[in-house]
């Protein structure tokens, strides 16, 4: 009784609010919330030298810059194409169209375990693709290009997905007043269209950044993982695990959590923005 | 996404060179990431033949890892199921405050990196964690074991019924479940007769989402696992230790038993996908007043 007589704004003829409240807030404390804040009660244990000395060492700095600059870069690529990708689903007619609707999720149902062992087979010298670039110069399995071509696959169905019910939207009149006036179809397009785009665009984007950020089954296999070069920052946490580096491990992780809080308030702002362009 | 042709007019589509280059440039994007990498798993798996391929899935580690792997989602599911239901009742069928704090924190899983869902636990359950020595002097053990396997698929798989309910059932809204109660209904003959048909595909979609994470996840699993053949390794470890022992043969067997799962993943989904499409169709053609 008690959520029902003190959270509840108007009162209901339905039941189960209490039951349904109560489950809810039980199963997100016992599974998510008192795990999560373990990680921090463990670094209030620490002394801040040592807590800086964890987090700010060369090595994990190295990550860092690896693991944010990859994600950045695959997450640029992922818009570019994803938009482009979600526009010929919706506009073009082709055939396979709807194998390959269906197929761009893919990276959401193959678990990364799969997907890194085969990029890097792909990848690797004397891999499908591989062979072709090794001779350009371009090494991609076991260096840094390689982390971004596994973030780059797992963050592709978020712009395509994202993109696409906007698209799907858009209401024609807007586009015909727009050529009426005298606009060529790329003057549609970049002050039209693409406008329009953006809340939806910069969402997918920003998913695909942070389930960047975060990755670790699909890279550990393509990156090498030599330190200071093709290290990301996940791996180094599970490093400092197998070292028993228990604070180590932990001081790291809360630097990663505070960077997915700032992803997921930065996500949730562009999707009311994006709710609101949509007029929803 | 597949409707009929949209009869476009010429002021809202391009010259055919420019559609023609278009779509060959997002074909071969996707060529790259996506038809390629899968068509290599199968082909790898194949590669040393039949034979090999058998006894790669059949040997009793590969046994025991489909078993885990089976254990963790069966039970991992239908508790975040039962999770998903309940909070969709709470947030769409009654108005309360906090209720977009409690939006984001149920989202919260999706954001923290599969190692920290894994290192969580280690902190808690651990030896050196808060119940490491309680646990150890009882004789009981939750990492490095099972337990500490299906907590860590817990986690990782935490939103993804919820979050297909929850926009459905707020559309929905509570009309329909408030004349059930007026007729007489129970609570319980309301949610098993009108909520529970009502979104029935959206949670199978949920369910297969969530059941497609919880069998493939890596990260979160590798960390609490201890990597114990035959006892603590389920299909993705498996892979990796093969792997690791460059039986790549081997390794790509097993993965092309979870790549088959995906393509089933994404069969399912294909379908219903389009009932769920229809499930929220109706309740704008029926027009719940707003």
């Amino acid at each position: 009784m008690i959520f029902s007589k003190t959270l509840l704004r108007k009162p209901s003829v339905l039941p189960g609010f209490d039951l349904a409240l109560g489950l809810t807030l039980m199963y997100l404390t016992l599974i998510v919330l008192v795990p999560l804040s373990a990680t921090f009660l463990k670094t209030f244990t620490m002394t801040w030298p040592a807590f800086w000395e964890a987090v700010a060492s060369p090595r994990v700095v190295a990550s860092y810059k690896l693991t944010f600059g990859a994600s950045l870069a695959a997450a640029v690529v992922n818009a570019v194409f994803g938009l482009l990708v979600a526009w010929v689903l919706v506009r073009y007619e082709f055939f396979g169209k709807r194998i390959v609707d269906a197929l761009v999720d893919l990276p959401f149902a193959l678990p990364t375990a799969v997907a890194g062992i085969t990029l890097t087979g792909l990848y690797a010298g004397n891999g499908w693709i591989g062979q072709y670039l090794e001779p350009l110069g371009l090494k991609v399995a076991f260096t840094p290009i390689g982390v971004f071509v596994a973030m780059t696959f797992i963050g592709l169905p978020f712009v395509v997905r994202t993109v696409q019910p906007v698209l799907e939207d858009l209401a024609a009149e807007l586009e015909e007043a727009s050529a009426t006036l005298g606009a060529s179809r790329l003057q549609t397009f970049t002050k039209v269209i693409l406008p329009i785009l953006t809340p939806a665009l910069l969402t997918g984007f920003a998913l695909a950044f942070a389930r960047a950020l975060g990755e670790y089954g699909s890279i550990i296999f393509i990156a090498g993982n030599m330190p200071m070069v093709s290290e990301i920052t996940p791996l180094l946490i599970i490093t400092k695990l197998e070292q028993y580096d228990y604070q180590g491990a932990t001081a790291i992780a809360v630097v990663m959590l505070m960077m997915s809080f700032v992803m997921l308030l930065a996500i949730n702002a562009l999707q009311a923005w994006t709710r609101q362009r949509q007029g929803k | 996404m597949s409707q009929s042709p949209p009869n476009v007019s010429a002021s809202r589509t391009e010259p055919a060179w420019v559609r023609r280059l278009l779509i060959g440039i997002a074909l071969v994007f996707l060529a790259l990431f996506l038809f390629i990498p899968l068509v290599s798993v199968f082909f790898e798996a194949f590669k040393k033949g039949w034979e090999v391929y058998v006894a790669s899935i059949s040997e009793p580690d590969a046994l025991s890892a489909i078993v885990l792997t089976l254990t963790a989602a069966v039970i991992a599911v239908p508790l975040n199921l039962v999770f998903g239901v309940s909070a969709a009742w709470a947030i769409a069928k009654f108005d309360f405050r906090g209720k977009s704090v409690l939006l984001t924190l149920i989202d919260l899983p999706f954001s923290v990196s599969p190692v920290i869902a894994g290192l969580v636990y280690v902190l808690v359950f651990g030896l050196q964690g808060w119940w490491g020595e309680w646990l150890r002097d009882h004789d009981l053990k939750v990492i490095f074991a099972v337990p500490g396997i299906v907590l860590a698929t817990i986690f990782v798989t935490f939103p993804f019924i919820a979050r297909e309910l929850i926009p459905l059932m707020q559309a929905q809204g509570q009309e329909q479940e408030e004349a059930a109660r007026v007729l007489g209904a129970s609570g319980w003959q309301t949610f098993f007769k009108v909520t529970l048909p009502n979104v029935k595909w959206a949670l199978l979609y949920g369910v297969i989402l969530c059941n497609a994470r919880a069998m493939g996840e890596f990260g979160a699993v590798s960390v609490v696992s201890g990597h114990i053949r035959g006892q603590t390794n389920t299909l993705p470890l498996h892979i990796e230790i093969l792997y690791n022992e460059y039986q790549f043969a081997a390794s790509f067997a097993v993965a092309s038993i979870l790549a088959s799962l995906a393509l089933v993943t994404l069969v399912l989904k294909f379908i219903v996908e389009r009932q769920v499409r229809q499930e929220l169709a109706q309740v704008k053609d029926v027009g719940v007043p707003a």
